[in-house]
Parts: structure tokens; C-alpha cells; sequence
């Protein structure tokens, strides 16, 4: 199948281009102005931006072991309809996906990547280490122990030395057991009034805190998976200033909402790191916008309906995030297309020592989305409907999707 | 049809007894209450919140002016054994207060107004719950008819054969500005 | 008013009239038939998913006093793991047809999902550490009964308040009808961001024994003082326990409340708890008129929404 896609703003090696694309078996055969369509599909892209496809480090899929949340096709094509080429898998699956011939299972080249990440530690236990060179050799760039810390310092700075010796990074849940134990929300003014017992902003700090030190210890690469409070953001800075090698992502909805939408008592509003204050808000915004936070992670987090249907102390934790990650950030952050392919695309690809870059001849990740049309979220791919935009209004559109298996998005996404 | 607002009763609104009528209608009731018991013993007077109270001691006071015995009496809130309490909310409840032991005792339930029978219904039900008098007898300053259950009076200040809906307004010295009976078209409930 | 779930949710005025109410039903409560048939072939369901003997009794009592018909669901606290889960509960409880729910559960919010999910009328009976709204009425109407007056009272709300509904519920409702609120207890137990409260706070018991009119004791859970949240429970009561010499410094008409169940020698001398200052009795029967009161008129108003 040959596309042409005309009339939008192209992301290109020198900036946004109004230029042509012409797609064809699966990759980027001409950029350039006025192509003339020749047994083309033609895309109208007009006032729509065109760029590389969406790059999520932070995706649970729950496949193996938890299928009735989600499995990788229903997240792909979750991922597919927000605009996501590639996303890493979290390993906190059942089993954990702690040795090389699990993460082979659930690597996926088509439609869309399905990039593995590997657990730190066996069984995500945070006692030893799991199969780190097997992992390796699987394909595995990323570990983490996600949804819960690595909290043994000594652990975790063998895992360092080892995982720096391979080239990879470890990348961090920040949540300190003994501040955090029994939190189910940001300790605050409105955790206070529930009387619902919190996790401080502190519990977070104090974990990335002592990394960073482990880091200057060890010269592992790092990365802080959703990052959600100020001070946070300011320990983010410093370590990049001290040039180390950091990294950090931010999830949409933490960019979004604050700890006051648990007024309601909503078990959807549940989710680890928790929603915190309005003043995190304002400085997780401004650190994406000036790059202090490299990248956005969508933290996508399938729970059935039924599972979501208890107390909010009794709720699993997490929102799905893939379907609605552009428009939310869209909608939080003023980026322009350049910053915020940035953002989506291009620094988290470069998390993972992916060469994701703009648009040029020989890409095969392309997606095109529209940032003013407007689209109401009522039909999930994914299995899960955990979100607090379920049947929303919200702006900006991902209306094509291209891969190396051609274009991969259905269309009924748009205008409903 | 149309309802007639408060402010215009005793002016376009046909009154049906005036004050002195009511004093005239409290005072043979009174009579006759002594007369049937041969005297005062045992006998009292329970008013039914809110109008049956004032009558009930204005009766009192009308026995004792003639009979000089001070005829105890109660009053009584059936708003917790009415039978439409969830299609008719309540606000405050009124009092209930008995001053002596109903056991073997006379009792006379004091009402403005009998007309289904379903207030005395649950008067009824009310008094028994307090006690276990040896008799209950009633007294209506006005008796409208359409009973829905078998209830009679044993005194009646005036039969006023309504229709029903008509209303029929009773305002008594002590709680209301004018004393005096009304009977105006309206929805058919009394107020 | 269709639920009480939250002290938030009634200002003033809608707290007066549940304690007039709450009156009157004292004085039928004083009769020699104590039950009248205001609900009468009205049927309420109790979900206690907490053992609390005491409010599912005090509840069970209301309600039959007006002559209704009660369902109750109670679960042991290990159990309910294993058991269905709490919507499954309710929907099957509604199933037998209840006009209203009172419910029980040791998590927040729980009250208000069954409400979301049953469309029922819903009484909380305490969720988590948050709301006890029938405690905290029947603790102000003890008091205006005794006092003649809520507004300008000075309370001290003295014990574990981090982890208390009663707290929460009582020092609300105490601030919303004009009351000046101090809450007392070491810094591990006063609430985190306390400030948020718009409360007075004192790290000692003494610091306050001169200048209120209500002492209101919260139970310590003893387990906690085994160093998890305080040193020792002999170290709690040197500086918190009401015990007699400090009772003796209490202003003359001033009184000692407790929501119960007490421990004597902890947070309350024994004979301070059975002296003449304490209301703690009057709680339990006020108790009844309260909830008395507040299902009279969850259930004979008519819903205007
Ligand atoms: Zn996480």
C-alpha cells in the first residue's frame, strides 16, 4: 500500500516542515513539498502534526498472568489508538518477568513494539538479584522492580554496578516502605480530613535522594519513573546540573489533577505514585517544559471494572493511560510540536538508547495527530476502563498511526 | 375553583361561628361532660397538638369555673402514629405530656376538627401506648363528616356538613389572632 | 436531607432540628411503651462490618422503637476476605428490600459506594478514620441537654485523634454549632496537617484542665503504645490519662465524655469515669433518641431532588 500524506506540519531533522509524506511498505520513501499523488491513499493532514510515533517507558500490560485487566493485543491496540508505536512493558506480571526467556515471550515487533523490561530483583522481591545478564541478553535495556521500591541500598547498588557494566539503566519506583506503609493517597490537607492514611511527599524524595548518591557511586545510568512532587523536579535538576546520568518521566495524569479530586472518595483517583498538590502540579508542568523531566510515561495501569468497584482503600492502584496520554499532556502543558514530539517520542526512544528522531526517509514510525480536534473517550481498546476521562471531552487527536506494518490505526478513533 | 389565602379569612370567606359561638359551644361541652360522669372524677382532658390543646384547657377552665375542680389536663403529638408520614413529611414534633397515670381513668381527646377519623385513629393508638385508661371519649369543636373509619364524637360543638373540598378552618383564643370558624373552598384537607 | 453521611453535610440548622427531634424521641423513650409506629412496615438494613456491638445495638434499638423492621449483616473482622465482596453485599441485602441502609466498614467511603450502588437511603455508622456522624449528634445533644446550649462551649478532644472517626466527625459538628475546639494528644496522635483543622492544639492534658467545659476522652488503643506510636502506655497516661488529681482541677460544672468503650487506668481514672461529671451513660441513651431521630426523617421526608 502507498500513503502520500499532505498538508500538515512535518517534524523534520530541521524543525517542523510543511511537506509531503509518501509511506510505502512500511517506511518514509520521500519527504518533500508538492508530491503528486500516483495510486496513493491520500492522507489530509492539514492543521494536523505529523511525527514520530508516540514512545511510552512505562506500560502494564498484565500479559502473562492477568489477562482479565488487559493482554498485549488489547494494550497495543490501546497504544495504537494514543498514538504509540513503542512501549515498554512493565515486569511486574504473574510471573515476574525476572529472566530472559519470560521477556522473549512478550516481545513484540508488530504492529507496534512491545519493548520488555526486566525486574531487578528475583520475583521483584527486593531480595535478590533477578537473571540481570539472561534479561540482557532477551533484549531487556531497562530494569525495575515497579509498583514496588528497591529498597535495600546495598541491593540495589550491586544491581547498579552490574546493570552499568552491561549498559543498561535501572529505573526507580520511588516509595519508602516504612513512610509509605498502609498509604493509599498524598498525605495531606485532604488525606488528613478522609482520615485515610497517606504517603508523604517525603517517601518519594527520600528514596530518590539516596540513588542519586548510589548513582554518583556507581555511574549507572538512572531513571525515575514518574516523578510527582516538587521537590522531586528540584533533585532531578541538581543531578543533572552535578551532571549525572539521570533521567526522569512524568505521567499525564499526575500533569493534570491534584490529591483534591480524592475528595470524592473515587477509587479511580487511586494511583501510586498519588495525586499530589497543586503546587507539584505547577512544577511537574514547568519541569517538562524546560526538560528538566525528559519525558512523559503514561504509567498505563488496566484494573477490571469490578476490581475498581470496592473502597478506595481496598482499590488497586492505577488508571489506564495509553488511549488518552496526548491529549491529557496537550492539555496540561503549552508545548509546541517540536517539545512535545520531544517529550512523547523522542526522549523516551533515547531513555532506551533507541534512535528515535524526527521524520526522514527510511522512518517507519509515524504517527499524525491533530491538537485541536476534539474526541469524546468512550470506546476503550484497552480492556479497562479505569480512567477519569472515561466518556470525556478532550482535545487533540491521533488520527493515523504508521509502522513497519503499514498504517495500523483504524480510523473510527476521530469524530464520533 | 381556587384556594383562598390566609390573610383573607373572616373577609371573603364564610364564617360559620364567631368567637362567642366557640365560647358558647366550649361551655356545653363542658356541661356535658360533667353531666354524663356525674362530676369530674377521673376525668382528663387530652388535647391533640396543635389546636386540640388550647380547646382541651379552655375546657378545663370552663368546668372549673363552674365546678371549681381543676381538671387535669394533656396534650398529645400524633405525628409518630399518623399512617402518611412518608407522603406527608413532619417538621417538629410536637409535645406529648400526660400529668397523671391514664390507668382507670376517663380520658377525653380534645380536637378542633373531626374528619376522616384517621387523626383519632392514631390518637387512639397514642393515648393506649401511654397508658390504659378505663375509657376514651371525644370531643370535636366541629364535626365535617366523610369519615373513613368508624369513629364518632361523644361531643360536638357544631356539625358542619361539608363537602369535600371545602375547607374547614378553626382559630382559637390563646393561638390564633381572631377566634372563629371558617369554611372555605379549598383542597379538601384542613389546616 | 435523603443520607447522613458526613457531618459536612448538615449545617446549623439541620443539626438543631436532628437534636429537637432527638428530644422529643428521649421523651418517648421515657414512656412506659417506649415504641411508637412512626416506621412501621419501613424495613432497614444493617451492614456492620466492624464487631462494634455497641452501635449496631444502639441502632437495632432505634429502629425497632419506631417500629421497623431490621435486616442485619454483621461480619467478623477476618472474614469478610474471604467472603463476597461488599457490593456483591449490599446489592444482595437490597435484594430483600430495605427502605434504607445503615453501614458499618473499617475503610473510608464505604458509606457512599453503597450508596452509589444501592440507590438507598444510606445511615454511616463510621467508616475508617473518617466520619461517625450518629456519635458525634448524640455526643451534641448530650451536651445541649445538659448545658441548655452547644455554641461557645469549650471542648478538649483529648486521645488518638489521627486515627479517629469520633474525632473527626465530633470536632466538625462542634465548629459548625459555634464551639471552640482543642485537640489534645501527643504529636504521633493529633492528626497529620493539623492546621488544616482550624483547631487549637495542646501536647499535654494539663494545659487545658483550667479553661473548658468538656473533657471528651477518646479510647487508646493500647496495642499502639508498644512503642509503634508511643513509648508506653505509662508514659501516655503521665501526660494524658484524666486521672483524679487532674479531674479535680476541672472547672466545678464542668463534664467528662466518652464515646466508649472505655479503658479505666489508661485514659480515664475509674472512679473519674463513674463520678459525677461523666455523661458517658447519657451518650448510650442519647444515643438511641439520635438515631431515632435521624431515621424518622431519612425516611418520612419526602426526597426532593
Ligand atoms: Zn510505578
Amino acid at each position: 500500500m502507498r500513503y502520500l500524506i499532505t498538508g500538515g506540519s512535518v517534524l523534520t531533522e530541521s524543525g517542523p516542515e510543511d511537506v509531503d509524506v509518501e509511506f510505502v511498505d512500511g517506511s518514509v520513501t520521500r519527504l518533500e513539498a508538492g508530491i503528486q499523488p500516483d495510486e496513493h491513499q491520500v492522507i489530509d493532514a492539514t492543521d494536523s502534526w505529523v511525527g514520530p510515533g508516540f514512545f511510552d517507558l512505562h506500560t502494564h500490560l498484565r500479559e502473562p498472568g492477568q489477562e482479565w485487566k488487559e493482554d498485549i493485543a488489547s494494550g497495543m491496540a490501546a497504544a495504537i489508538a494514543g498514538g504509540f508505536t513503542s512501549v515498554v512493558a512493565m515486569p511486574n506480571t504473574d510471573p515476574v518477568i525476572d529472566a530472559g526467556h519470560l521477556a522473549r515471550q512478550i516481545t513484540r515487533h508488530e504492529p507496534i513494539r512491545v519493548i520488555p523490561s526486566g525486574a531487578v530483583t528475583l520475583g521483584q522481591e527486593g531480595t535478590q538479584l533477578a537473571h540481570l545478564d539472561d534479561l540482557w541478553a532477551a533484549g531487556v535495556r531497562l530494569f525495575t522492580d515497579d509498583g514496588y521500591t528497591v529498597a535495600d541500598a546495598g541491593l540495589l547498588r550491586r544491581a547498579m554496578e552490574y546493570v552499568a557494566q552491561l549498559g543498561g539503566l535501572v529505573a526507580q519506583h520511588a516509595e519508602d516502605p516504612g513512610l509509605c506503609r498502609n498509604g493509599h493517597m498524598h498525605e495531606g490537607s485532604v488525606s488528613s480530613r478522609l482520615g485515610i492514611t497517606g504517603l508523604p511527599a517525603a517517601g518519594e524524595e527520600v528514596i530518590i535522594a539516596r540513588d542519586l548518591k548510589l548513582v554518583e557511586l556507581t555511574g549507572c545510568r538512572y531513571h525515575i519513573q514518574h516523578a510527582s512532587t516538587a521537590a522531586t523536579v528540584e533533585l532531578i535538576r541538581s543531578a543533572k546540573h552535578a551532571g549525572l546520568p539521570v533521567t526522569a518521566e512524568v505521567t499525564p495524569h499526575h500533569l493534570m489533577l491534584d490529591h483534591r479530586e480524592v475528595e470524592s472518595m473515587d477509587p479511580v483517583y487511586k494511583m501510586y505514585p498519588p495525586l499530589r498538590t497543586p503546587d507539584d502540579v505547577d512544577a511537574l508542568r514547568a519541569a517538562l517544559v524546560d526538560g528538566t523531566i525528559d519525558a512523559v510515561g503514561t504509567d498505563h495501569a488496566p484494573h477490571a471494572a469490578f476490581e475498581k468497584d470496592v473502597t478506595f482503600e481496598e482499590a488497586p492502584r492505577g488508571i489506564v493511560g495509553l488511549e488518552t496520554a496526548a491529549s491529557i499532556v496537550r492539555a496540561a502543558v503549552e508545548l509546541d510540536q517540536t517539545s512535545f514530539f520531544e517529550r512523547m517520542a523522542i526522549a523516551p526512544g533515547g531513555v532506551l538508547g533507541e534512535a528515535a528522531g524526527p521524520i526522514v526517509v527510511g522512518s517507519s514510525d509515524l504517527v499524525v495527530f491533530d491538537p485541536e480536534a476534539e474526541w469524546t473517550f468512550d470506546r476503550p481498546r484497552s480492556k479497562s476502563a479505569n480512567s477519569p476521562w472515561l466518556n470525556q471531552r478532550l482535545k487533540g487527536t491521533v488520527t493515523q498511526v504508521f509502522t513497519r506494518s503499514g498504517l495500523v490505526s483504524t480510523d473510527e478513533e476521530g469524530e464520533s | 375553583m381556587h384556594r383562598i389565602p390566609r390573610s383573607c379569612l373572616g373577609g371573603l370567606v364564610p364564617q360559620v361561628m364567631t368567637a362567642d359561638d366557640l365560647d358558647r359551644a366550649i361551655r356545653r361541652i363542658s356541661h356535658e361532660i360533667v353531666e354524663r360522669h356525674h362530676g369530674t372524677e377521673g376525668i382528663v382532658l387530652v388535647g391533640i397538638h396543635s389546636r386540640g390543646v388550647p380547646l382541651a384547657e379552655q375546657i378545663a377552665g370552663a368546668i372549673e369555673s363552674f365546678e371549681a375542680v381543676k381538671v387535669p389536663v394533656g396534650e398529645l403529638d400524633i405525628g409518630l402514629y399518623r399512617d402518611d408520614l412518608a407522603s406527608r413529611p413532619t417538621t417538629r414534633l410536637g409535645r406529648t405530656l400526660i400529668p397523671v397515670d391514664l390507668s382507670g381513668e376517663t380520658v377525653v381527646l380534645v380536637d378542633d376538627v373531626l374528619y376522616t377519623g384517621r387523626t383519632i385513629r392514631s390518637a387512639l393508638d397514642a393515648v393506649l401506648d401511654l397508658g390504659r385508661p378505663k375509657r376514651v371519649e371525644l370531643a370535636v369543636m366541629c364535626d365535617r363528616g366523610h369519615r373513613e373509619l368508624p369513629i364518632r364524637p361523644d361531643y360536638v360543638g357544631k356539625n358542619l356538613p361539608t363537602s369535600e373540598d371545602q375547607k374547614v378552618k378553626v382559630r382559637i383564643k390563646g393561638i390564633d389572632e381572631e377566634a372563629g370558624v371558617w369554611i372555605s373552598d379549598g383542597d379538601g384537607s384542613d389546616a | 436531607m435523603r443520607d447522613l453521611l458526613s457531618v459536612d453535610d448538615l449545617d446549623r440548622a439541620a443539626i438543631e432540628d436532628l437534636l429537637d427531634l432527638g428530644d422529643d424521641f428521649v421523651e418517648v423513650l421515657g414512656r412506659d411503651v417506649p415504641k411508637v409506629p412512626a416506621l412501621r412496615g419501613k424495613t432497614i438494613g444493617l451492614m456492620f462490618y466492624e464487631p462494634s456491638t455497641r452501635t449496631r445495638l444502639s441502632f437495632d434499638r432505634a429502629a425497632k422503637a419506631l417500629s421497623a423492621d431490621v435486616l442485619t449483616f454483621t461480619v467478623g473482622g477476618s472474614s469478610v476476605s474471604k467472603g463476597e465482596s461488599l457490593k456483591d453485599t449490599a446489592l444482595t441485602l437490597k435484594a430483600m428490600g430495605p427502605h434504607l441502609m445503615v453501614v458499618r466498614h473499617r475503610a473510608t467511603g464505604a458509606p457512599w459506594r453503597v450508596r452509589d450502588w444501592t440507590a438507598l437511603p444510606v445511615v454511616n455508622a463510621g467508616d475508617g478514620a473518617h466520619q461517625h456522624p450518629t456519635q458525634a449528634l448524640l455526643d451534641l445533644l448530650t451536651l445541649r441537654r445538659h448545658f441548655g446550649k452547644v455554641d461557645g462551649l469549650r471542648v478538649a478532644i483529648v486521645g488518638d485523634i489521627r486515627h479517629s472517626r469520633v474525632a473527626r466527625s465530633l470536632a466538625g459538628s462542634l465548629q459548625t454549632m459555634g464551639s471552640s475546639v482543642t485537640l489534645v494528644a501527643p504529636s504521633t496522635l493529633l492528626p497529620i496537617h493539623v492546621e488544616s483543622w482550624e483547631v487549637d492544639t495542646a501536647g499535654g492534658i494539663d494545659q487545658v484542665l483550667g479553661e473548658v467545659d468538656v473533657v471528651y476522652l477518646l479510647r487508646i488503643q493500647t496495642e499502639r503504645g508498644g512503642g509503634e506510636v508511643f513509648p508506653s502506655v505509662a508514659e501516655y497516661v503521665s501526660r494524658f490519662g484524666l486521672t483524679r488529681r487532674r479531674a479535680d482541677l476541672l472547672p466545678a460544672d464542668s463534664v467528662v465524655m466518652h464515646p466508649g468503650p472505655m479503658n479505666r487506668g489508661v485514659e480515664i481514672d475509674p472512679q473519674v469515669a463513674d463520678g459525677p461529671r461523666a455523661l458517658v451513660t447519657h451518650q448510650v441513651s442519647n444515643g438511641i433518641a439520635v438515631r431515632m431521630a435521624v431515621l424518622f426523617r431519612l425516611l418520612t421526608s419526602e426526597v426532593p431532588e
